[in-house]
């Protein structure tokens, strides 16, 4: 470390995490507030009364079903992270290491649709959906989002950096390429695997602007479109907002706090998913 | 994204030629690609040519005829007595408003918070991971807490600051808003980019640099930017498009309020072709804004190449 005073050095550090921490801590404290306490002048920090009346409020209204976004959020981002690691790992492999015609050809054309942006598919995309007969249901959240290249880029590129030796020693003693695949490139690419399930969760998670056009039954949503609800039915109720957006946060926040490694690897890595 | 992913083909090429094919049934290497190949036919390749088909139709989901109309959604976007055309020039101005307020801080914001966790000091991945978790939350939850945080009477912002500002419901604090709730939820992106840009730049130009003289501004200009080049490139051209997507935090925060001054192009698009469901035009409206950002893109990529001369 170049010369720095610590204390001035740490000053700086924490009182800039406080600006990010600050308000994650606020919506926190507000979903134990009541909501006369949450829009109080000057505002109380902690709960006076700490209550979990917002979260019995949430609970109690057939309309907002959090507990049904909740897990309709997890099997939505639980079923494509595991889409993803079986058809971008196997393609990747391909693209990796097998010989075959046409592989230039479809590895362009991947490379191609980078350039289309999102928001271009989303209108022929529902219309698809809808032939498919998938609207209002989880399988629009699940399928069409493992089209995505960066799983493919990513696994291709973590493959062709693995030594060839261990290949070459189950080709000689007879394995064929899946039994190559599966016992011995699959177990050498863990970390690369988990950083893609990860990225891949957490944008499934996240996702807003696909659920709130291909989702309309209040028991289909997954947890954003149903914040976008919670904002229209509880307008200043803001304790039942942020006990809300507590659901929706606390899961990513955890997965991010076991799997930080894999996260910022995989952003550092890619920037792809843009 | 193209440039990267260049170097990255290149160092691929590199390690196959050395290594053999492996010898496989003709048929088997396809049976790999298959499954994703489906699922990338069916959700990119498929609806980006079905959309330009659309964008000639006068394409209404609710009603069966959906009659072919030529260039009529494209020409309508240019001819200022069409219907589309005061709102769609309006939410594309929102867009640049807001790509031109937010990109050149989410450049340089990230860039200052790299450089700083690039020293080495204990406590260094504990305060990167500080840094980056808001961008590990979704638009929407961002969205509902920073309507919350931000509204006029009831919120926080205002109830700390001296003054009190309308930062929901009136310009110019509405892209005020927009553009600090982006800059402070997405700039853990970029800075972990750069980090990991920084970090492969080889110290000794730094100890040469310092063997020369000149001071850490001279540093700065003439080993970090240099050396940041490729990194550079990529963010640049990612956080204009990022930008230029902007939707859910307007449709939360501002819910394009004053009156639709803060609806972006995306907004718009979404709103005519989702919920009024007149998709001819708004497949016109998007390929439109595509044809736009790649016009930018490659301006920049240029502007990239000519600082190489």
């Amino acid at each position: 470390m170049r010369r720095v005073r610590p204390v001035a050095w740490y000053t700086v550090l924490i009182g800039l995490s406080l600006i990010f921490i600050a308000p994650l801590v606020w919506m926190l404290l507000t979903a134990f507030k009541t909501p006369g306490e949450a829009t109080r002048v000057p505002p109380t920090v902690f709960p006076q009364e700490p209550t979990t009346s917002a979260f019995d409020t949430l609970m109690g209204n057939d309309q907002t079903p959090v507990l049904r976004w909740f897990l309709n959020s997890v099997l939505a981002a639980t079923g494509q992270a595991v889409l993803v690691l079986a058809v971008a790992s196997m393609a990747a492999y391909a693209l990796a290491r097998l010989e075959f015609r046409g592989k230039r050809l479809i590895f362009g054309m991947i490379i191609a649709t980078l350039f289309i942006p999102s928001f271009v598919l989303i209108i022929p995309n529902f219309l698809i959906v809808d032939r498919l007969g998938w609207l209002d249901t989880l399988w629009a959240l699940i399928v069409p989002g493992a089209a995505g290249a960066f799983g493919v880029f990513f696994l291709r590129q973590f493959f062709l950096s693995l030594p060839r030796e261990l290949e070459e020693a189950a080709l000689i003693e007879g394995a064929n390429s899946w039994q190559i695949f599966t016992r011995v490139v699959l177990p050498l690419s863990k970390p690369a695997l988990a950083t893609l399930a990860v990225i891949s969760f957490l944008t499934n998670w996240n996702d807003f602007i696909w659920p709130i056009y291909v989702l309309f039954s209040p028991e289909v949503f997954t947890l954003p479109p149903g914040l976008a609800i919670l904002q229209g039915a509880y307008t200043i109720n803001y304790p039942v907002i942020m006990a809300g957006a507590l659901v929706a946060s606390i899961p990513v926040l955890l997965l991010f706090m076991v799997a930080q490694r894999y996260v910022i690897e995989g952003v550092s890595r890619s920037g792809l998913k843009g | 994204m193209a440039a990267d992913l260049a170097v990255r083909e290149q160092a691929g090429t590199k390690q196959r030629a050395a290594g053999r094919p492996r010898r496989t049934g003709a048929l088997t290497p396809y049976l790999y690609v298959l499954p994703y190949f489906a699922v990338f036919a069916t959700f990119v390749l498929a609806p980006a040519v079905y959309g330009l088909w659309i964008s000639l139709h006068d394409w209404d989901y609710l009603l069966p005829g959906k009659p072919f109309v030529g260039l009529d959604n494209y020409q309508a976007l240019f001819d200022s007595s069409s219907a589309v055309f005061d709102f769609f020039w309006e939410s594309m101005s929102a867009t640049g408003i807001f790509t031109v307020l937010s990109v050149p801080l989410l450049l340089a914001v990230p860039l200052l918070i790299a450089l700083m966790l690039n020293r080495s000091f204990p406590g260094r991945t504990f305060f990167r991971a500080v840094y980056f978790a808001p961008y590990v939350l979704g638009v929407a939850v961002i969205g509902v807490l920073w309507r919350f945080l931000l509204d006029p009477n009831l919120g926080l912002v205002n109830a700390i600051l001296p003054g009190s500002a309308p930062w929901t419901t009136a310009l110019p604090w509405a892209w005020i808003s927009l553009v600090g709730v982006t800059v402070w939820w997405t700039l853990g992106f970029n800075a972990v980019i750069y980090l990991a840009g920084l970090q492969d730049i080889p110290r000794e130009l730094y100890e040469a640099a310092r063997i020369d003289g000149g001071g850490k501004w001279a540093e700065f200009r003439h080993v970090t930017l240099p050396g940041l080049r490729p990194v550079l490139l990529f963010v640049v051209v990612n956080t204009i498009l990022l930008s230029a997507n902007m939707f859910g935090q307007s449709y939360l925060i501002t819910q394009g309020a004053p009156g639709t001054e803060t609806r972006t192009a995306i907004m718009y698009i979404a709103q005519v072709g989702l919920r009024d469901y007149k998709m001819g035009s708004a497949a016109a409206m998007s390929y439109l804004l595509t044809v736009c950002l790649l016009i930018i893109s490659a301006f920049v990529f240029r502007l990239f190449r000519e600082k190489d001369a």
